[in-house]
């Protein structure tokens, strides 16, 4: 049998992806909207808009500020609310993907969580619940949960004990020590680590001398922040040994193989996508003569190479 | 999608003309539009179609910033990367036999597309232009060239009716039953106030352009509609102002 020349499927807790390539949260909605360019089949998996348990319509406008390579965006959660993303969206989704996909969940109690997990861990097509922990938590005086060992243990341990699925927490960047969250997470139960997700970031219209963005303040991504999310994915893969989806700042082919290199299993992209809509596709489809060029038959061999 | 550039000229103090030439079939109404990349900005620029035919598409630009600016600095030969056939334009089915195309600064630039439209459908629209000053006045023989009478309102007075296009309106003594309007919010703010039905067209700052970041949400009548997808045009009954 001819073996095949370029092998890019990866493996996340047991869930086969036909390559790394996945669209981050809140980049892509819940696909059907990014059919008009591609034929989103060829993804990996894509992770859906992030969901909380009530319908949210987001922080007033602008919600978006241009900085040098990246953006800024203070969205601020809108979604429909758990339950018409089950009854509405899911099977929109479904007639247009076919693949398993990953659940955002967001949340801003314990209680909040571990509903919103129950309810998505019942969808079938749902392969991967990913914990986006990046929300005030409002019994905490509105910290967030993910910014502090003790909640983030105390929701990955509440959420585990109503779900089936893997659990992935996603790690806010804006921390002083990544690694001491990631392995409380881990410790707590959680699957799998996706990092990172956006820096906090600010920009002022200097005409007005007033914040661009209508919440002052909003999370900065794109290629500026890609050595971050690289140096932060090769030190908690290291750390704890669970797979890792990377994510930030990831623009070509060539960035997610060294994101792999870093120890990431699956590759989200995310702000990319907005700039350009073919970008997922246009990575997918120059993955295998990258391999070529590093002279990689698999990619799931170069997880965590760089040492 | 790559159009080239044709042209692109200066035609007022702070606004440009840039004609381009690429495939336009994605276009389905008046009043829809494109977002350019530009070199060295990670997001791109929302900038709506001032008039197209097949293969060739104007639009009617200002220099607000750094990306404007460079846009501005293409010439004939210069070739850019387009989103094309965003959002959802004017209705023009819905309006009476002689609507007013009402617009303020550089938001007269769908209108020219949209009267060609209403004319081609046996309607007679009348425009009402709004500037800054005389010096800023564009599109107005555009517009004549289709027969379509053309009213001009500038603020300080140095061109047309002194004030706003509601000025305009008033002095001259026009009573439509139907707009369609583009402009800065306080102006579709004041039209919303008259009594007459009408359509906006919105501008916001946007990221994607089609629908997936929700950078650009507005809460309507009917619940959350992204600016960028469901609008730039809305139907006046479905807004909400505070």
């Amino acid at each position: 049998m001819e073996m095949k020349k370029h092998d890019t499927s990866v493996v996340l807790s047991g869930v086969k992806l036909d390559n790394p390539v996945i669209p981050a949260s809140g980049c892509f909605g819940f696909g059907y909207g990014m059919t008009e360019f591609y034929d989103i089949n060829i993804l990996g998996s894509f992770s859906f808009k992030g969901t909380t348990r009530d319908p949210r319509f987001g922080n007033p406008l602008p919600r978006v500020a241009e900085c040098a390579a990246g953006m800024i965006n203070s969205v601020g959660l809108q979604n429909p609310g758990i339950d018409k993303v089950i009854s509405e969206e899911l099977p929109k989704m479904r007639k247009v993907y076919h693949k398993p996909v990953i659940a955002n969940i967001s949340g801003f109690s314990i209680d909040e969580y571990v509903e919103c997990c129950e309810k998505i861990d019942g969808e079938e097509q749902v392969a991967i619940i990913e914990l986006n922990v990046s929300c005030p938590n409002v019994h905490g005086g509105g910290m967030s949960f993910g910014t502090c060992c003790e909640s983030v243990a105390e929701v990955v341990k509440e959420v585990k004990k109503v779900i089936t699925k893997p659990l992935y927490v996603k790690l806010t960047p804006n921390v002083t020590d990544i690694v001491s969250i990631a392995r409380a997470a881990v410790e707590a139960g959680s699957d799998g680590l996706c990092l990172i997700n956006t820096m906090l970031g600010m920009r002022i219209d200097t005409r007005t001398r007033r914040p661009v963005i209508a919440n002052v303040m909003g999370g900065f991504s794109g290629p500026a922040v890609f050595p971050v999310a690289v140096r932060m994915v090769y030190q908690v893969s290291k750390a704890t040994g669970v797979p890792v989806m990377g994510c930030g700042g990831v623009q070509s082919a060539s960035d997610v193989i060294e994101m792999m290199m870093a120890g990431a299993t699956g590759v989200q992209v995310g702000a990319a996508n907005l700039r350009d809509p073919y970008a997922c596709k246009n990575i997918i489809e120059d993955l295998p003569a990258e391999m070529d060029r590093l002279g990689i038959s698999s990619l799931s061999e170069i997880i965590g190479a760089c040492k | 999608m790559l159009f080239d550039v044709l042209s692109n000229i200066r035609v007022a103090p702070r606004t440009w003309r840039m004609v381009l030439e690429g495939d336009t079939e994605a276009f389905s109404a008046p009043g829809q539009f494109v977002n350019i990349a530009v070199d060295g900005k990670f997001l791109r620029r929302p900038i709506s179609v001032c008039d197209y035919e097949e293969g060739k598409m104007t639009l009617l630009y200002d220099v607000v910033g750094e990306g404007t600016r460079w846009l501005s600095q293409r010439a004939g030969g210069d070739r850019l990367d387009l989103l094309v056939g965003l959002g959802n334009g004017f209705d023009t089915e819905v309006s009476c036999d002689a609507p007013a195309l009402l617009g303020g600064g550089i938001g007269v630039a769908p209108l020219l597309n949209l009267a060609r439209c209403l004319v081609a459908a046996g309607k007679s629209p009348v425009a009402v232009l709004g500037f800054n000053k005389g010096e800023d006045v564009v599109l107005v023989e555009e517009l004549s060239a289709l027969g379509v009478p053309v009213y001009v309102s500038t603020v300080d007075g140095s061109r047309g009716s002194k004030g706003f296009v509601t000025d305009a309106l008033r002095e001259n003594n026009l009573n439509p039953d139907y707009f369609y309007a583009c402009g800065p919010l306080p102006m579709l703010k004041a039209l919303c106030a008259l009594p007459i039905p009408g359509q906006l067209s919105l501008d916001e700052r946007m990221a994607c352009g089609f629908g997936v970041c929700m950078c650009c949400s507005l809460e309507t009548v009917n619940g959350p509609k992204r600016i960028c997808k469901e609008g730039p045009v809305f139907k006046k009954e479905e807004l909400i102002w505070k």
